[in-house]
Formats: structure tokens, C-alpha cells, sequence
């Protein structure tokens, strides 16, 4: 079964292979998309050496330490790994529409949908895309010049790209677990699914999930210590706040998912019962592992996500957010209280009646501060000047949706309710109510609002319009009607049903799934028409959306340093105060060199040999195991021998850049709000308080 | 961000300010770091704890058949020692008492961490000769899955104490040098915290009658 050279990899590891000699639809589906991902691989390969990219590609991205570019990279893996998550949510939908009786999709296919779809939606989706904003913005609103450690930045960008490449190669070589996103063992235990499906899963998710702890702690000490002078704490914008809250959780959540995942391993591979059903093994602990990591993983995803809103609300209403310190002590809150709520993923898993109340109590407690939170937002609106550009449109379908969600899981939190609707759609429609509406929603939001920082032009509004509304209503079409088989009883993780009744519910959410697949085409030409109209969607100088923090005080897209000058922060919302003031855009008495850190290799070093090293694992291929896990070491080891890895920037460039920009500020005429999706925006908004200027004059 | 006293038992530099507010971050960082190892290891003691009791062992051997006190108290004592020559290092390295007076100090580190492994190993391979084997019973899997665990600490600590012996070799003591040795201290003294938290829990406890 198993050889020297190539463990146990053989032909018919090969998904292509399998539909070639059991040409069923569901594994030809199987083989469509491994070939989907080959042909899409090729085509990089052939348009990359077509158009001479692979230098640019290696030199400015790669190998790059600029936090800015590393967040547009975890961003646009994001995006790809989006796309994939969205197919095969629509193909369940599809599956389950004709699933009465039948339908066109093997069991085991199904159970492979729902679990890849899980881990990449969460792991490959939501915790890159937010890695991808906090990286880019995070500096930037606290005046940085770089994360506290960029080479380890680049290296946690590497391990998550591993993670993702893993479950992509799943689609081509073997197949992935069966056992859900959340992987419970014994059924993902040796005895029940010796093939190197939960393999992947566990060797993905502890890989990448160092990145992410290794992000979190840089993170959080950038925060702690490389804020611009005069930027204290609670001088910040809200978003920041929402960093640490989200960078505690990365780091003291993370780790009980690395050690589940490797006790997992540890069973599989040696033996081992931590968690097998003789021997003295212990599969609840397992289960209290996974959601001692999993219950504040979904206020991870979530609680950056109220940074953004905060931070579009704000702006987009002309108004500083409402009930700040308010704001601080509700999303501490919620971290706080994020580890204490993880039991109720499993009242029904027999712990005794007591232990239920406790923890549904601290479940329902969490809504108290994300009222508030939704109180405040609501308090900003009111009389704020409010344009409905699209982040606004997804921050109204945001209030409704995730409100609705929110009171569900009020409802889910009630042990006595749980204990019906456990196992149901009712759950399905919950999480998706909370993480479609709640952290989606505020992603693309916040794509949409920083998006012009990235890359100096906005993105087309009127595309964007249309993929804002049509997720509103696919979301509410596909997981609405969820709600409702829910309540009928019909179980999640169903490849088919027998009961009739379910069907129609069924229609109409595969109605909802084509409404989000025609969302998802609309991003993607949003993405393309923008590109093509970038001249007259220009906003070179910055600050298109009359921002209010210190990214917008700069050029867009911004240069490597980000500031000229480190700005001397005096209140909050500095740059909205300083334009009111006559502050803003003054030219600084002098400029200094700047140091910034060199690029490097060592991050892709790392990818390349964490990817192999978790091949290696997955087919049992110890050579190679060994041999990658080896260089990898050897290569950070080494690395710690280069200690002077930083070049100067000389004063004399930088202050040519900045006056010739300073000069275009001056030259550019201001824009209205009114006008802000206009071609006339360049990014140097009017003033807003035009009497308060004269006064401080 | 500018109290004058951020690292006191560093001389990083002539002048103190830039080399220790260098500091002050790469060490914040690696406390963080540290702190989230430390819930690593919670949650395996924790793990321990729940199958340490006669259902977890499935019929197997218990602590009693398979621990050596007197040889885990000697690896104790080891590890300890190896804290204080550790800590001498540190305080040569601040008195400037020269790169041989910390690298023989480090030295004496390293070899009572590889003494203490080379103790741990032996009483591993006793343990496999009585059967306490990972693959016997989920108690064993969750000693072999804990106790290990801190023993592949201590062999990262025993590579980075060469590591750190050839870079101050080939580097010099250079401010970037010192902080590395500060967050090895930082380390090795960890790995002596969960030491003794394994030896009260895991062997005290377990042969507490």
C-alpha cells in the first residue's frame, strides 16, 4: 500500500483517475473541479511568463515586507479562496433542491462539500480576508511605518497561503475529510476514515493557524508600541480597538485549535487515544477544545468587522461615532466574554443541567454589548449627514440582517431550545445570519471603502451597487427559508430528504444561491470595469470619502513609508479635526531618513517548505518530510544571521515626493460630498466646517 | 514609551535610548509569544488531568508502575541549576564581564539541559519497557502527549543556546545579540516554570497515595 518514494500516493489518489474508471456525475463533478484548479494553475503560469510577470511578481510582492502589500495578498487570497467557497455553497443548494429522494451527488461527495466549504469559508475566507484589513489599515490609522515585525508578518502570510494551498490540492490528489468543519473524532479518527482526508484538514489548519497566532502577537504590539506620538489609546480609531480585541482572541484562542488538531494527529498517526472511543480515550475533549478555540473564533471574525462599520458609519454619516468610549468597553466585552460562552456548541453532549444554565446565560449576556454596539451605530446615523454609497448599503442590510441573526442566536442560547432545533437548518441559518450579514458584509464593505487607499482609484460604484443588493437579497433568499426546514426538523449535513414539504423551502433557497453566485460575478466585474476606468476613477491625493482618520492623510495609494513625517496626533478623529483647523496637508520644517526593512525570501522559503512538509504528511512521504521540515528550519535559523536587513531612504527623496504631492493638493480642486462618487473626486474632499476655520485663523 | 529604565539588566548600548526601545518591542513580543505557549500547555495539563484516573488507564499501568521519583527529582534539581548558570550568564552579560564569561556560563546551561534530556530519555525507555506506552491507554497518550512536549522545548532552548554560541562568535555581542540572549533567559526559565508544574502535578500527583 504504502512505498519509500511516494508514500501512499498512487493512481488512484488521482480525483481525475477516479471519475476516469467510476464515471458517476459526482465524481465527475469531482474531477471538473480538479481540473478547474489545474487548468486555472497553468493559466497563472502561461499569463505570468506571457506578460513578463514573474519578476515584478517576485520582486514587489513575494518577497515584500511592506505591510501594505502583504494585506492586499492575504485580501486577494480571500477572494480566490471565495469564489470556490461560493460554488460548492451553491452546489449543496443545488444538491439539496433536487434532493428528495435522490439527486445527483454521492453521499461522501456531499459530506466533503460541507466540510471543505466550512474550513475554507472560515480559515481561508474570513481570517485572511481580515488579516488582509488589519495589515493594510491598522498601521496606517495609528501612524506607523510598518507592523512591529514584518519579516514574521510575511511568514504568518506564508503559512496561511500553505493552509489554502493544501485544501486546494485536496481537490486534485485524495480527498478531503468528511467530518465537518469542526472535524469531531472518533468518526475522523484512523478506525473510520483511514484515507488522508481528515489528514488535510488537521495539517491546514495547525499550519495556518501558527501563522494566525503569529499574527495576532504582531498585532498586538504594534498597537502597544508603534503608535505615532500623541496617539494614545483612547485616541484611536474604533477600528484599532476592534485589532486588540480580535489579536487577544488570535492569541489565546489558537492555541486550543493547534493542540485539538495535533492530539487528532497524534491518534491517527501513532495510535495515540486522546480521543478514540476505547483505551481510556476522551472525545469530549476533543469537543471542548475545538470551541475553546471555536466560540471565540467566530468573535474574532466578527469583531473586526464592527470596526468597520464603525469607521464606514462614521464617515459616511459626516460624524464622529457616537458613544465612543461606549463603543471600547462593549468590544472588550465581547472578547472577554467570547471564552466564556464556548459549551453552548454542545448542550446536548450530556454535561448536567447546571453547567447548561451557566453557560446560556453568558451566551444571552453577549447580546447586552452588542445592543449597545448597534445602538451606537444607530446614534451616528441620526442627523449625520448620511450618503448611501455602497459600504452604507451593506451597513443597512448589516443592521437588519445581523440583527435578526443576532436575536436567533438569543433563541439558540436557551438550552431548552437548543435541545429542539439542535442538528437542524435552524443552526445552518443562524451562523450564516450572523457571518454572512455580520463579517461578510462588513468585509466587502470595508474592500470597498479602503479600496481607493490600496490602489489610488475607487471602485465602480454602480457594479458595486448591484453585488450590495443582490447579496442583501441572496443572502435573505438562500438561509431565510432555512430558518423554517429548520423549525420542521430537517437535519443540517442532509444529502437527501424524504419528506415533500421540505422541498419548496428548498427551491427557494436555491433561488437565494443563484442571487449570491450573481453577487459574486458582480465583484468580479466591478473589479475589471474599475480597472479599466481607472483614470476617471482616480483619487491620487488621498482622501476621497472626507475620511477622519490618519490613513487618509497621506497618498493614495501610499508610499512604502506611509508617512513623510510621523504625524503628531492631538484628539481623536485628528484628521477630521486638523482639515477643520487649517491643520491638515501643512508641509513639516524638515524631513528625516527614514529606515525601512529589506525584502526577503524567507517568507516564501517557508511557504514552499510548510506546503511540501504538509504533502509529505498527508501521503506519508517521510523523506520528504523530514527533508522540507529541515530546510525550513535551516533557513530561519540562517536568517537570524543577516541582522542589518534594512536600507535607508534618503530625506531629500522623501521630501520631493511630499512637496510634489503637497503641491498637487493645493493645485486640486475640493470636492463635495455630494460629488463623492463623481469623476470630478481626486481625494481632497471641501471643508465642512468652513466657519471654524475662520475662528481658528 | 520613554521611562528611562526598560531594561535594566541590559547594557544594550552606550547610550541606552534607541538599542532599548528596539528593545522594549522584540521583548513585549516575546512574552505575548510565551503567554500563548503557556495556554498551550494549560490545555494539555488540563487534558491530563481529565484522564487521570483509573477509566482513563483502560486497565493499563498506572503512575506507580512506570514513574522513577528519585530520577525525576534528580532532573529536577538539573533543570533548576541550569536556570542558575543561566541567570549567571545574564548577569555577566550585564556586567560586562565579556563574551567567554557568558559563553562558558551558557555552556554550563546547555550541558545540564542535554543532561536533563539524556535523564528524561532513560526514564522514557523504562517506561516503554513496562508498557506505559501511548498506544496502551488514553492516560499514557495524554503523559506522552504532555511531559515530551515540555522535553521538545528544552531540546529548542539546548539548539538555540548553540545557536546563540555561534552568533556570538561570529556577530559579536551586538545590541540585536543581547536582546536574542534576554528572550532565551526568558525561555529557559519558562521551561523551568512548567517543570516544576509537571513534577508536582504529573509525579507528585500521580504517586500521591
Amino acid at each position: 500500500m504504502s512505498n519509500a518514494i511516494l508514500g501512499r500516493l498512487d493512481l488512484a489518489s488521482l480525483s481525475i483517475w477516479r471519475a476516469f474508471e467510476n464515471p458517476t456525475s459526482s465524481e465527475l463533478i469531482g474531477a471538473g473541479a480538479a481540473m478547474l484548479v489545474i487548468v486555472g494553475g497553468l493559466a497563472a503560469v502561461i499569463l505570468l511568463t506571457w506578460f513578463r510577470l514573474w519578476k515584478p511578481l517576485w520582486r514587489d510582492w513575494l518577497t515584500s515586507v511592506d505591510h501594505k502589500r502583504i494585506g492586499i495578498m492575504y485580501c486577494a487570497l480571500a477572494l480566490i479562496m471565495l469564489a470556490r467557497g461560493v460554488i460548492e455553497g451553491a452546489l449543496m443548494r443545488t444538491q439539496q433542491a433536487f434532493g428528495l429522494h435522490g439527486g445527483f451527488l454521492a453521499p461522501d461527495h456531499f459530506s466533503e462539500l460541507f466540510s471543505t466549504h466550512g474550513t475554507i469559508m472560515i480559515f481561508f475566507v474570513a481570517m485572511p480576508f481580515i488579516a488582509g484589513v488589519i495589515n493594510y489599515v491598522m498601521p496606517l490609522q495609528i501612524g506607523a511605518r510598518d507592523m512591529a515585525f514584518p519579516v514574521m508578518n510575511q511568514i504568518s502570510l506564508g503559512l496561511t497561503a500553505t493552509g489554502a494551498a493544501l485544501v486546494m490540492i485536496s481537490l486534485v490528489l485524495g480527498e478531503f475529510s468528511t467530518g465537518g468543519w469542526a472535524n469531531y473524532p472518533p468518526y475522523t479518527g484512523a478506525d473510520f476514515q483511514p484515507g488522508p482526508g481528515p489528514d488535510y484538514w488537521i495539517w491546514a489548519i495547525v499550519l495556518a493557524g501558527i501563522g494566525t497566532t503569529l499574527s495576532g502577537i504582531n498585532f498586538v504590539v504594534t498597537i502597544y508600541k508603534e503608535r505615532a506620538p500623541g496617539m494614545d489609546f483612547l485616541r484611536m480609531p474604533i477600528f484599532c480597538w476592534t485589532v486588540i480585541c480580535t489579536s487577544i482572541i488570535m492569541i489565546f484562542a489558537l492555541p486550543p485549535l493547534t493542540v485539538a488538531a495535533l492530539m487528532l494527529a497524534a491518534d491517527r498517526y501513532l495510535d495515540f487515544h486522546f480521543f478514540t472511543n476505547d483505551l481510556g480515550g476522551n472525545m469530549m475533549n476533543y469537543v471542548n477544545l475545538f470551541w475553546l478555540f471555536g466560540h471565540p473564533e467566530v468573535y474574532l471574525l466578527v469583531i473586526p468587522c464592527y470596526g468597520i462599520f464603525s469607521e464606514v458609519i462614521s464617515t459616511f454619516s459626516g460624524k464622529r461615532i457616537y458613544g465612543y468610549m461606549s463603543m471600547v468597553y462593549a468590544t472588550m466585552s465581547i472578547a472577554v466574554l467570547s471564552f466564556c460562552v464556548w459549551l453552548h456548541h454542545f448542550f446536548t453532549m450530556g454535561q448536567s443541567a447546571s453547567i447548561n444554565v451557566a453557560f446560556g446565560i453568558a451566551s444571552m449576556a453577549i447580546a447586552v454589548p452588542t445592543g449597545i454596539k448597534v445602538y451606537n451605530w444607530m446614534a451616528t446615523l441620526f442627523r449625520g449627514r448620511v450618503r448611501m454609497t455602497v459600504p452604507m448599503i451593506y451597513a443597512t442590510g448589516f443592521f437588519y440582517l445581523f440583527v435578526v441573526g443576532g436575536l436567533t442566536g438569543v433563541m439558540l442560547a436557551n438550552p431548552v431550545i437548543s435541545f429542539q432545533v439542535h442538528n437542524t437548518l435552524f443552526l445552518v441559518a443562524h451562523f450564516h445570519n450572523v457571518i454572512i450579514p455580520g463579517v461578510l458584509f462588513g468585509l466587502l464593505a470595508g474592500y470597498h471603502y479602503w479600496f481607493p487607499k490600496a490602489f489610488g482609484f475607487r471602485l465602480h460604484e454602480g457594479w458595486g451597487r448591484a453585488a450590495a443588493l443582490l447579496w442583501i437579497a441572496g443572502f435573505s433568499f438562500t438561509f431565510l427559508p432555512l430558518y423554517w426546514l429548520g423549525l420542521q426538523g430537517m437535519p443540517r449535513r442532509s444529502v437527501t430528504f424524504s419528506d415533500p414539504a421540505f422541498q419548496p423551502m428548498m427551491w427557494l433557497a436555491l433561488f437565494g444561491a443563484a442571487l449570491i453566485v450573481s453577487a459574486l460575478g458582480c465583484i468580479a466585474v466591478q473589479l475589471w470595469v474599475s480597472i479599466r476606468k481607472r483614470d476617471q476613477l482616480a483619487v491620487p491625493l488621498g482622501d476621497p470619502w472626507n475620511g477622519r482618520s490618519l490613513e487618509w492623510s497621506i497618498p493614495a495609494p501610499p508610499p512604502a513609508y506611509n508617512f513623510a513625517v510621523l504625524p503628531q496626533v492631538s484628539v481623536r478623529d485628528d484628521f477630521a479635526e486638523a482639515k477643520a483647523d487649517g491643520r491638515a496637508y501643512a508641509a513639516p520644517g524638515q524631513y528625516e531618513d527614514i529606515e525601512m526593512p529589506d525584502n526577503t525570501a524567507i517568507g516564501m522559503i517557508v511557504c514552499v517548505c510548510s506546503t511540501l512538509l504538509g504533502l509529505a504528511l498527508v501521503f506519508w512521504i517521510w523523506w520528504l518530510a523530514i527533508l522540507s521540515f529541515a530546510v525550513m528550519i535551516l533557513a530561519l535559523i540562517g536568517r537570524t544571521f543577516r541582522v542589518n536587513a534594512r536600507h535607508v531612504i534618503p530625506a531629500a527623496e522623501i521630501a520631493a515626493e511630499h512637496r510634489a504631492w503637497l503641491a498637487r493638493i493645493e493645485a486640486a480642486p475640493a470636492v463635495d460630498r455630494l460629488e463623492e462618487t463623481h469623476e470630478r473626486n481626486l481625494g481632497r474632499a471641501v471643508l465642512e466646517r468652513p466657519g471654524r476655520l475662520e475662528a481658528a485663523q | 514609551m520613554s521611562t528611562p529604565n526598560l531594561h535594566p539588566g541590559l547594557n544594550l548600548g552606550t547610550r541606552h535610548g534607541a538599542a532599548h526601545e528596539g528593545a522594549e518591542t522584540i521583548v513585549f513580543g516575546f512574552w505575548i509569544f510565551l503567554m500563548s505557549d503557556l495556554v498551550i500547555f494549560g490545555l494539555v495539563f488540563a487534558s491530563y488531568l481529565t484522564v487521570a484516573n483509573p477509566m482513563g488507564m483502560a486497565g493499563g499501568p498506572g503512575p506507580a508502575d512506570a514513574f522513577d521519583l528519585r530520577s525525576v527529582f534528580i532532573q529536577t534539581m538539573i533543570l533548576l541549576t541550569s536556570s542558575l548558570t543561566f541567570g549567571f550568564a545574564t548577569l555577566a552579560m550585564r556586567h560586562e564581564h565579556g563574551r567567554k564569561t557568558i559563553a562558558v556560563w551558557l555552556g554550563a546551561s546547555l550541558l545540564l539541559g542535554l543532561g536533563f534530556l539524556v535523564m528524561e530519555l532513560r526514564d522514557f525507555a523504562h517506561m516503554i519497557e513496562v508498557g506505559a506506552v501511548p498506544q496502551r491507554s488514553g492516560f499514557w497518550s495524554a503523559f506522552w502527549g504532555l511531559v515530551p512536549l515540555h522535553g521538545l522545548h528544552v531540546t529548542i532552548g539546548c539548539l538555540w543556546i548553540v545557536v546563540m554560541l555561534v552568533q556570538m562568535a561570529v556577530l559579536g555581542l551586538i545590541p540585536v545579540v543581547k536582546t536574542r540572549l534576554l528572550r532565551l533567559g526568558l525561555f529557559w526559565h519558562f521551561l523551568d516554570l512548567i517543570w516544576v508544574a509537571i513534577f508536582s502535578i504529573v509525579y507528585l500527583g500521580g504517586l500521591m497515595p
